[in-house]
């Protein structure tokens, strides 16, 4: 399953990060690298961007970027 | 010894603050070289030899954003004496990233560890001495907002500065990349030393794939087709590809560190506190009617009740002055002319303009609060669909908001913008956010003709701002810049209380700022007009200034406003000379109906506009091209003329357009 798919509270663990160029760069040096832990807080009041929780800080991002993160199956979430 | 020092760090880590603390007042605000990100430079406090400079806050060295390329060139150009990094205590791993990136440009480095205080009052630790270690780098821990551990911190760096040894240990590469960053280091040694690259930062730019490297490097086609062969190897062993491996590299190593030296039991009291403002701030429903409370209470507060008394003061103080200059003038018999210059132009001029001080001050005030406590990222998150609707992202929604204070700043805040088309679509549409420069002329004909209603009349001037901006976004977006709109990844750091000293720093920057302009561009221009409106073509001295040469430009084009209501020369002309900088257009229209007092300018207008026109004239002068310092900005940052010409006749020409309509459909509905 991908990142945009968690519901707020829910939570994964990164296998790969997609995308490329200048997002895929920024989504790595930001720490959304493989086997980080991540939870989605919420969604912005109109359904877009998210927000995640990971090395214990707070980002977010697009969810269209967010499906270009895949998780690993049958871990972390609650 | 006279000694350079780089700031560097992540934003919201609190570098300027660190900046303002180490500098005091003694900094001045430039560009890098070439580009136009903010360089600010100061004098270390009791050290004049040493100074500093404030690089962009950044999170990495990717070759994909200008910050993070300006910070690169300046440390490899420039060769600072040694980098200052700071670093948030209490999100240590993301901010160690850039920390590791920094230790590969080979200079001496000292981190100050920054808001120690919130990680030890939340009952977590750092062991600095171990971490210190493991880095090779001196750390001091600090606390910038609340000035702690700054002297230490000038100490070291001052030990450091002084010292030839350099512990830095930069073996935190393993396996495969290991392997990797050595081959590469060693075949392109000879290149390195010839473009004054550190080695193991090319080396480990090459294993990234980094574009400007590889050209500076000039390396043979041989060697390179050879380190394309080795990172192909590193990415087959380790299963991914080569910025993936790196940036997965840098991670571990600091996760291995933190491992020893960071215990974190929970999170810092500011985190959970934030999470908790966040539940509300940035709520499903409540996020955007809180968002535009907020702005909604800062104009209130800006031009109502606060801005407003703090104004007739000022004004009165100013008149008060002007009297005493104009008795003098009148006691030593200078020639009426010269009496004539001095009132009726110059302090006419500057002193309608000057009393809007408060106002500018306010604003600034509330948009610096808004920026230093966090709340302008959360802004982006809630605003991200709706900009990107139009064809931006919520990134661009900063740098509009700043242009709610001026126009020039938020030109140029666009450079925070990765892609050049959002860049572009933003320096085009933040004009149409109303500057404070527009403000003396809301409140001119706010007196004259809504004084009851002023809020609201302002209020709604600045949402047609942002409705025309919308609708230009739509248009711009399926004309002009077709495309992909820029990756949205951007941090919610956790809510702070601002520091005092970098918001009142803030605030005296822009009244500076604005008060140099009033006694530069203004005083000019205001003089420039008086002489324009009381002499004629042949350089007599006239009585009215309706025989003047003013007057005749005016008159010239005053028949293009007539289907905006109001085709009086003296409107079209304060509209002309309001290009040299937006409070003009009040001062000019002062000085041209002779009015002494606002009182008097009020009834003058009055005879001038009806309430309808009235406001079709706010309407154009809101939207139309903005004034020559931002037109000089948008000329930079679109890089060219032609451009930027472009620009501002597609905002005059929607001006024109739209308060047309108004006056046209106010008068079918019997309001003019």
């Amino acid at each position: 399953m991908t990142l945009d798919e968690l519901k707020p509270g829910q939570g994964g663990v990164i296998e790969f990060v997609g995308g490329e160029g200048a997002l895929r760069r920024r989504l790595l040096d930001m720490g959304l690298t493989p086997n980080t832990a991540v939870t989605v807080r919420k969604v912005a009041p109109m359904g877009d961007p998210i927000e995640l929780f990971l090395r214990s800080y707070v980002l977010t991002i697009r969810k269209e970027d967010a499906a270009k993160i895949r998780l690993k199956e049958g871990e972390g979430k609650r | 010894m006279k000694y350079l020092l780089a700031l560097a760090g992540n934003q919201n880590c609190g570098k300027t603050t660190l900046f303002n603390c180490l500098t005091g007042s003694n900094q001045h605000v430039g560009n890098f070289p070439g580009v136009t990100v903010e360089k600010k430079e100061g004098q270390i406090k009791r050290q004049k030899d040493v100074t500093i400079v404030d690089l962009p806050g950044i999170y990495s060295l990717s070759p994909y954003t200008s910050e993070e390329v300006v910070t690169r060139d300046f440390i490899l150009k420039e060769h600072p004496n040694a980098i200052i990094n700071i670093v948030d205590a209490t999100n240590i791993e993301r901010n160690l990233y850039l920390t590791l990136q920094l230790m590969e440009l080979g200079l001496p480095m000292v981190i100050a560890l920054n808001m120690m205080d919130e990680v030890r009052a939340s009952g977590n630790s750092i062991d600095v001495d171990v971490l210190s270690q493991h880095l090779g780098v001196p750390i001091v821990p600090i606390s910038a907002s609340k000035n702690e551990g700054i002297p230490e911190l000038i100490e070291t760096v001052m030990k450091v500065l002084r010292s030839k040894e350099n512990q830095m240990k930069l073996d935190f590469c393993t396996g495969a990349v290991h392997k990797a960053i050595h081959s590469i280091a060693h075949i392109i040694e000879e290149n390195a030393k010839e473009a004054g690259f550190p080695l193991r930062y090319a080396a480990t730019k090459m294993v990234e794939g980094d574009e400007p490297t590889r050209q500076a490097l000039h390396l043979k086609e041989s060697d390179l087709h050879i380190i394309e062969h080795v990172v192909a190897d590193m990415e087959e062993s380790l299963h991914t590809d080569r910025e993936a491996a790196m940036a997965d590299m840098r991670y571990q190593y600091i996760d291995q560190i933190c491992k020893g030296c960071v215990f974190k039991h929970q999170e810092t009291r500011e985190q959970i506190r934030s999470e908790k403002i966040d539940r509300i701030l940035t709520h499903k429903y409540f996020g955007i009617p809180i968002f535009l409370c907020i702005m909604l209470v800062i104009f209130v507060l800006t031009f109502n009740v606060l801005g407003t008394p703090l104004q007739e003061l000022l004004e009165s103080g100013i008149n008060v002055v002007t009297g005493w200059l104009n008795d003098f003038l009148v006691k030593i018999h200078v020639s009426e002319w010269l009496r004539s210059l001095l009132i009726d132009g110059a302090c006419a001029g500057v002193g309608s303009v000057l009393s809007f001080l408060p106002l500018i001050v306010l604003l600034f005030f509330f948009l610096s609060l808004l920026e230093d406590s966090g709340y302008i990222a959360r802004v982006a998150f809630v605003m991200d669909k709706l900009l990107r609707k139009i064809g931006l992202s919520g990134r661009s929604f900063v740098p509009m908001l700043i242009g709610f204070g001026c126009s020039v700043p938020a030109i140029m805040a666009t450079r925070t913008l990765s892609s050049d088309r959002d860049r572009k679509m933003t320096i085009i549409l933040t004009p149409f956010m109303s500057c404070s420069a527009k403000l003396p002329i809301y409140g001119m004909i706010t007196m004259a003709f809504f004084p009851k209603h002023a809020g609201l009349v302002m209020f709604s001037v600045y949402v047609l701002g942002i409705i025309v901006a919308i609708i230009s976004g739509l248009i711009l977006k399926s004309t002009l810049f077709k495309g992909n709109p820029v990756p949205f990844v951007m941090e919610l750091p956790a809510y702070r209380i601002p520091a005092a000293k970098s918001v009142l720093l803030h605030m005296w920057e822009k009244a500076k700022d604005f008060i140099r302009k009033a006694f530069t561009v203004i005083f000019l221009a205001s003089i420039l007009i008086w002489f324009l409106q009381s002499f004629d073509w042949s350089l007599n001295l006239v009585s009215d200034s309706t025989n003047s040469i003013l007057a005749s430009i005016g008159s010239v084009i005053a028949p293009i406003f007539i289907p905006l209501g109001f085709s009086d020369w003296r409107a079209s002309t304060a509209l002309i000379t309001g290009l040299t900088a937006k409070e003009t257009v009040k001062s000019t229209l002062s000085v041209l109906t002779g009015a002494a007092t606002d009182l008097q300018l009020s009834s003058v207008l009055q005879t001038i506009f009806t309430p309808l026109s009235a406001f079709s004239f706010l309407a154009f002068t809101i939207l139309y091209m903005p004034c020559v310092a931002a037109f000089a900005a948008t000329k930079r940052e679109l890089g060219s003329m032609h451009a930027a010409l472009l620009s501002s006749l597609y905002q005059t020409g929607m001006a024109y357009v739209v308060a047309t309509i108004i006056f046209q459909v106010g008068r079918l509905l019997g309001l003019g």
